[in-house]
Formats: structure tokens, sequence, C-alpha cells
């Protein structure tokens, strides 16, 4: 079933490959080979655990081309937002 | 590469190659995966360990030791700090070689190594134990059936998963690291420093390990936690600009290590997890190493023993002997790591001062401990109650 939203973006270029994400990743979303990473959509809930994880803020969230984003989040910053997803 | 081993090691770390070396001594075929397209590299580790520690498995070499230090020097948030007493040397390691050598141990045994051999799955039976991996051997698809897997494929580990293990690491015990290697600096050979305090790394450490002269290691990590509200390289950047502003970086690099308890569950399915995998990492220092060759080690022989006895019912004899040798010191300092994440800056400060009026023949790791628990009644009351929990 597609996602309502998908948020979780990796910067291609800047990705170590070291592999923190995945070790903190809930749900095995994250696809990690030599210099090859990727999020598997079906399977991320976007609990942004990665986005903390990664010590180079290789991760982010993204809202670009999200248009049905809920009005709950949208309206917090991310930092909000992060503090608020437990 | 046959499609046929008695047992296939997912991940050529310390871990991977330790017990790949100990599989193949007892006897099994042995066939070790690895997904970069070199041993030992890229590194993702402050490369410190001590000689007991390494010489159980290798003779020191110069040709992987960076530096040999005899002393570390704990440094609190005011810039005082002090030396504890050390009996004993560490080494920082050139990890790149050193990996190699664990590597070829494990080939002289008799093991195949493969590298650029990424697993992207287990192959199972109709029960669900694994009966083989699906790799990716230099980009085409192939599978290779075995009796046992061990999986040493680190922080990221996914082969866990597969066989049904929980190896997701709690976002408060995973540490986020960040790690540049730097040279053209002024340090003493021969010591380790570490730096605490909520300005340099949060409820963490700083490490600056000399590595050869005029280059050190410096790095942090803190717990996912802290990171939430600042990551790791921004603290990295702002220590180095501010205490080796002139530094030359060679390299940079990110890693997370998981300052936990060993998982719940290290064997499932015929399925053995050794190392980072398997979280056999000290949790004060952060430090797996060590650990993770002796847990490599004791997975290693017992799949030999399993294979050569036909009774795979043997391997959960790994995790008695794990949680015999190791795995409950960890649990013991996973719940001194939780006291002492806990400290504020001015805890810390006065730590230190207290441990400065010590006479310098008790000034040791466990004396400091002691002034710790004595100068702060509290804590003594938070250090029990986790010794006795």
């Amino acid at each position: 079933m597609p996602k309502p939203y998908l948020m979780i973006h990796i910067r291609p270029g800047k990705c170590d490959y070291c592999g923190c994400c995945v070790g903190v990743c809930p749900e095995d979303a994250i696809e990690l080979q030599e210099s090859k990473i990727a999020i598997i959509e079906e399977r991320c809930t976007n609990c942004r655990k990665c986005v903390w994880a990664c010590p180079w803020e290789v991760i982010e969230f993204h809202r670009e081309g999200v248009t049905n984003l809920p009005r709950e989040i949208s309206a917090l910053d991310n930092m909000q937002f992060a503090s608020s997803v437990k | 590469m046959r499609q046929d081993y008695d047992i296939v090691v997912v991940g050529a770390g310390p871990a991977g190659s330790t017990a790949a070396r100990y599989a193949a001594a007892g006897g099994a075929s042995v066939l070790m995966l690895e997904k970069d397209r070199d041993v030992g590299y890229p590194v993702r580790c402050g490369e410190a360990v001590s000689h007991e520690g390494v010489v159980q498995f290798i003779q020191p070499d110069p040709k992987w030791i960076a530096s040999t230090v005899t002393k570390f020097r704990l440094i609190a948030p005011n810039g005082k700090s002090v030396v504890p007493r050390l009996d004993g040397v560490g080494y920082v390691l050139e990890r790149r070689i050193f990996d190699y050598e664990l590597a070829k141990l494990a080939a002289n045994e008799g093991a195949e190594v493969v590298t650029k051999a990424y697993v992207y799955d287990l192959l199972k039976d109709d029960k669900g134990a694994a009966v083989g991996v699906r790799a990716l051997v230099k980009d085409e698809k192939v599978d290779i059936r075995c009796r046992v897997v061990i999986a040493a494929d680190g922080v990221e580990s996914r082969v866990g998963k597969w066989a049904g293990i929980d190896t997701t690491c709690h976002i408060r015990d995973m540490e986020s690291c960040a790690q540049m290697t730097i040279s053209g600096i002024d340090l003493e050979n021969d010591v380790l420093d570490f730096y605490f305090g909520d300005d340099v790394s949060p409820g963490g450490y700083l490490w600056v390990f000399p590595k050869g002269k005029n280059t050190a290691n410096v790095g942090l990590g803190l717990s996912v936690e802290e990171a939430k509200k600042k990551p790791a390289i921004r603290f990295l950047q702002e220590f180095i600009e501010k205490k080796f502003p002139r530094a030359a970086i060679l390299t940079h690099i990110a890693g997370g290590v998981p300052c936990a308890k060993t998982c719940a569950k290290i064997v499932e399915n015929n399925v053995l997890l050794v190392g980072d995998a398997a979280h056999q990492v000290n949790p004060v220092s952060g430090g797996g190493i060590v650990s993770g060759m002796i847990g490599g080690m004791m997975g290693g022989e017992i799949a030999a023993e399993a294979i050569a006895s036909k009774d795979l019912s043997h391997l959960t004899e790994y995790e008695k002997r794990w949680h015999k040798r190791l795995g409950w010191r960890h649990d013991v300092f996973y719940n001194i790591k939780e006291a002492i994440a806990g400290f504020s800056d001015e805890t810390l400060n006065s730590i230190c001062d207290s441990a400065l009026k010590l006479p310098e023949e008790k000034r040791t790791l466990g004396g400091i401990f002691r002034v710790a628990l004595w100068n702060r009644p509290s804590m003594l009351l938070e250090v029990a109650r986790v010794f006795v929990s």
C-alpha cells in the first residue's frame, strides 16, 4: 500500500556508507552496499531515527513534492517534530 | 569459490576474520564474504587496543602499530586533567593492515575469502532455518549453501534480522560517531586523551589518539538522543577548529557504535552473531575490537564443533560461553555507562579535582572510580542501584 507521504531522503554524494542509520532502523528499511544506500520505501515508517543517527547530517526530511503532509506536522519545524515522535 | 560450504562468515572485520580462522582450524570448510572491495578499508574506528587484549590473537607487529601508548589522560570540562596509573601498554593500530593480517590468519587455516560480495538475503528451509546465503558477488547473483551462517556484518547487521533476531540498536544506546585523522599537529605520541563535557561530547567523550608522529585520530561519539540536537560532525569540527586550527585533515569518517548490552539472542536458526552485529562492545568505552574477536573466536569454534558432531543444536552453547566470559561483564558496564552519561560538567570537574588529590600510586582507574563515588554520595546510591538492579 502506498504511503501518504515519504519524507526521508539521503543526500547523494555526502553519505559515507557507515551503517549507523541501518543499525537504528527498526523496520529493516535501509539497504547498504559498498557505496550504495537506499531506503526501502514500502518499509519506511518515517520514524526519523536514521535522520538523528547520521553523524554527518546526510539523511534529511524533505518536503519536496509532498502535497498531503498532515497539517499538524507541517505546522511544526523539524526539531519540534523530532521531539514529538517517540 | 564453490557453491557449498560448512560455514559462511558474512563480514571480514576483526570479528569475522577471527570467526573464520577458528572455524577453519576446527576442521570446517569456511567461506568469508566481504561487501567492500578491500578487507580493512574503509576504517571506521578510533583504533586503540590494549596489548593484553590483542596478544591473545596475534603477536604485535610494527607494521600495524601506529603508536605505542603508555598513558591515558582524562580531561575534565574545566581543562584540568588526571593521568591514571596504568600497568601495561596499548596500541593505536593501523586497522587497514591489522584487518588484513587477521584475514590472512583465517586464510592460512584454510578459509576462503571473497571481497566485493554483498549478502542480500538468507536461504532458508521450510522451518525457517538458514541453509545458505544469497549474495551479489562482483555484481552477479549467487546462492551459496551452508550449514551455519556467522553474521559479522557490523553495526549495520541485517543477517540477524533475517534470521529472526532483533538486532536494532535503541537510539539511546547507539553512539553516533565522527572522526578525522589529522596531521601537522603537536602532540605527545604515547598518550591517549579523552575529553569530557557538554561542550565537546555530551554524555560521551571525545578522543585524541596519536597515530605516529604529528598525527592523530580525533573523534567523538554521542548517543543518538544527543545527536538529535546537534550531530557529531559539528562537535568535531568545532573542537578541531579550536584546538588544532592548522591541522591538515587526512581522512574523515562516520560510524555507529552499539554501546548496548549484548543482543538478547545471538544464536537463532543456524545463524550466529559476532562482534558489533551482536552488540559485543564494551558499553563504557565503546571499544569493540578485542571483544568482537573473542566473540568471533567462540562463534567459530562452536560452529566448527557443531559441524564436526553433526549436531547443530550445539550452536546454542555459543550464547552460554559468551555470557559466561564477557556478556555478564558488559551488562555491568552498561549500568555504569548509564550512571556516567548522566554526570554534569560540575560533577566531572569535582571528580577530577578529587582524583588529583589522590597519592600517585593510588591514582588508578579503580581509584578514580572510588573517588567519584565517595565524592558524591548521591552517586554512590546511583551506582549501588545499578549494581543491584
